[in-house]
């Protein structure tokens, strides 16, 4: 089955590459394309996906997205910040007359990658490598165009810089494969939003396989937003990469709302000493909606901290996965590692599998997990009620307070608003 | 205002109250005394609208309407307000968000206009100082990390911003030292009103001291035993429930 699936990837990675392209990446697609015949896709049996079959999405005929037709800029959202830098991508590829670059300092380098200098992709597939995950594989061997921002050493970045990914299918099963590459350097401070989003109205299947890669040189700061609002008839598989220098701090909170099935991969590679890593989600689905949120955080090194929450909210018959695994290694002694998944479950139909790894290999660490599964509390209900406030509403707002602190951690205020929205009104 | 008449309930497969008789009328206050397990907080569970007490024989009319067939919502829209013995605590739900939307709930159900967030502000703070609560209570989640006292002011509090036409008071003396019952009380007092009924919940009659109530009724076993004026209580305190229950069989039968 393993290699029938990938025959109709394969001819259309040959396909492409037939077709006029910029020569970048060419040597990568075709490193990547060999990697990908020879990884095997993930099976029932492969540990690490025990929980989410990817059988749905190999058994779609999917065809890669060609350039993007023209959309009318109305119907994009608002942006993550009034004075917000946006480059916009329809089904993966540069729309420049959606985007708006706005006022950036000047030595910062930003665009797509189809338009970028070689010496600004230099750590295009080196942070996310593609000889071991055959879904990175797939998306570098397809590597045609993508958002890259290289901030320079003690560059302050203060306004957010947002990549959006519109999804603009239509008849036909597309893949997209959207590509980011995010270079910061010493003690720079930037914020970055990723944003997955269908056009309203796209009800066609459609897959996204997506690979950012994030690159913080030493005691450089990055707050990072992966916003997942694909529709409801989506698939979207990600691989989110990330290396830390020396003394980096690096935020990064993953929201998912959208997508039919959704497996989403953050790894966090500590490679500098006294850096921190915050690394949190949530995952709110409904209807069948499958969310699989897996996470890898590498203590390589010594004296570095990371603390995960992931927070899920499941209703009808959505199924969620989390699996976080932290590694620390001989060498990292003084960790200080903490890791914990909640889930609300709303309905008695939906359902959780959690399983938090733990491989400590140090001596002198301080390492914390923990997982929770639980309920609306009848009785908060009931207190709600006799203040007046009808059932469903007290049922919602329990839910927004169970997801609140997460969203109160989010200092993007349109983020912040637009899940009170959708915790408040929708129909979890 | 509030009418119970032969009110049978309980949990599950025990009966705990047996033929409750209770008439409230506006700006009367009604302490509701007895013993550990008599079936008081029973009684303010069936008012409100709990769902795991289950009536099973009588009435209650409140404004001559059925209230038992109301949701607590409802309830608490036609001017029903519970202190609880236990307040709840809610996590991740600021006083002021869950306030502000706990009256908006009950002023539409009133045909009138939501209140934004500076009208709603300069009412509350006039409620706060009354209580004498932190200033920095709307910001903080409901009842998270209060103290036994703070959670029954912020009762209180709640109820002054409700306004409510009835209050039902659960055993807000339990737990508080003397200078909160103090406050609990002074809160209270200032709240009483002649179109305001209030039904006092208490085990002990120190509360009473404080808020002065018109009639004062025992409840021994599931129902009325002894109903008086103010000097019950006292009564009570020197002779003790057991006084009731010895002589329930003949006042029972009167």
């Amino acid at each position: 089955m393993t290699v029938d699936a990938k025959q109709p990837f394969l001819k259309a990675i040959d396909e492409l590459e037939r077709t006029p392209r910029s020569a970048n990446f060419y040597a990568l697609r075709q490193t990547a394309r060999t990697q990908f015949r020879e990884l095997p896709f993930p099976t029932p049996r492969t540990e690490d996906w025990r929980f989410t079959s990817v059988a749905p999405v190999l058994q779609t005929p999917f065809e890669p997205a060609r350039q993007a037709s023209e959309l009318n800029a109305a119907l994009l959202p608002p942006p993550s910040a009034p004075d917000a830098v946006r480059l916009t991508f329809v089904n993966g590829w540069f729309a420049p007359k959606l985007s708006t670059l706005g006022q950036l300092p000047a030595r910062i380098a930003i665009g797509n990658l189809a338009h970028a200098k070689l010496e600004e992709t230099l750590q295009l597939a080196r942070i996310a490598a593609a000889d071991e995950q055959v879904f990175t594989a797939l998306n570098t061997a397809l590597i045609h165009d993508g958002a890259f921002v290289l901030v320079p050493d003690h560059v302050v970045v203060d306004r957010p810089i947002e990549f959006l990914y519109l999804a603009l299918p239509g008849g036909e099963h597309l893949a997209i494969t959207p590509r980011t590459l995010i270079v910061t350097g010493k003690n720079s401070r930037a914020t970055l939003v990723e944003r997955y989003l269908a056009v309203a109205g796209a009800d066609d299947s459609y897959f996204t396989n997506a690979v950012t890669e994030i690159a913080l040189g030493p005691a450089a700061v990055l707050d990072h937003y992966k916003v997942q609002q694909e529709s409801l008839h989506a698939f979207h598989i990600a691989n989110t990469q990330v290396v830390l220098g020396a003394a980096a701090n690096f935020t990064t909170h993953y929201i998912a709302l959208g997508g039919n099935l959704v497996r989403n991969e953050v790894r966090v590679r500590f490679e500098g000493q006294n850096a921190e890593a915050t690394v949190n989600g949530l995952y709110l689905a409904a209807g069948k909606q499958h969310l699989d949120s897996y996470t890898v955080i590498d203590h390589a090194v010594p004296n570095c901290a990371s603390h995960e929450l992931y927070k899920g909210v499941l209703a009808d018959q959505a199924h969620g996965v989390f699996n976080g695994k932290i590694f620390v290694r001989q060498d990292a002694q003084k960790t200080d590692a903490k890791q914990t998944n909640k889930v609300l479950l709303l309905s008695d139909a939906a359902t959780i599998n959690t399983k938090p790894q733990l491989e400590i290999f140090a001596d002198d660490v301080k390492c914390t997990h923990g997982a929770t599964i639980g309920q609306l509390d009848a009785d908060q209900v009931f207190y709600l009620q006799t203040r007046g406030i009808p059932a469903e509403q007290a049922r919602r707002l329990l839910t927004y307070a169970f997801a609140n602190d997460i969203v109160s951690r989010i200092k993007i205020e349109a983020i912040r608003d637009q899940l009170e929205n959708v915790l408040v009104q929708r129909n979890l | 205002m509030l009418t119970i008449s032969n009110l049978h309930a309980g949990v599950a497969d025990k009966k705990i109250l047996r033929g409750v008789n209770l008439q409230v009328n506006a700006g009367e206050v009604h302490a509701i005394m007895g013993p550990n397990g008599s079936g008081k907080s029973t009684l303010a569970g069936v008012l409100a609208g709990r769902e795991a007490f289950e009536v099973t024989e009588g009435e209650v009319l409140y404004e001559g309407k059925n209230l038992l067939a109301m949701d607590p919502e409802e309830r608490a829209c036609e001017g029903l307000f519970l202190a609880f013995q236990y307040p709840v605590e809610i996590p991740g739900v600021t006083n002021n968000y869950f306030l502000r939307a706990a009256l908006n709930s009950i002023r539409k159900h009133q045909g009138k206009p939501d209140l934004d967030a500076a009208e709603f502000l300069k009412l509350v703070k006039e409620k706060i100082k009354i209580l004498h609560m932190p200033d920095d209570l709307l910001k903080r989640p409901v009842n998270e990390g209060f103290s036994g006292g703070e959670k029954k002011r912020n009762e209180i509090f709640q109820m002054a911003v409700l306004d409510p036409k009835l209050c039902v008071l659960d055993e807000t003396d339990s737990g508080l030292d003397i200078d909160a019952l103090r406050t609990v009380a002074d809160g209270v007092n200032a709240l009483r009103r002649p179109d305001r009924a209030m039904v006092v919940i208490t085990h002990y009659q120190r509360l009473l001291q404080y808020i002065i109530p018109d009639r004062v009724h025992v409840l021994s076993g599931g129902r009325i035993a002894k109903s008086g004026g103010k000097e019950l209580a006292l009564e009570l305190e020197a002779k003790g429930y057991d006084w009731v229950k010895e002589t329930e069989p003949a006042l029972a039968g009167a």
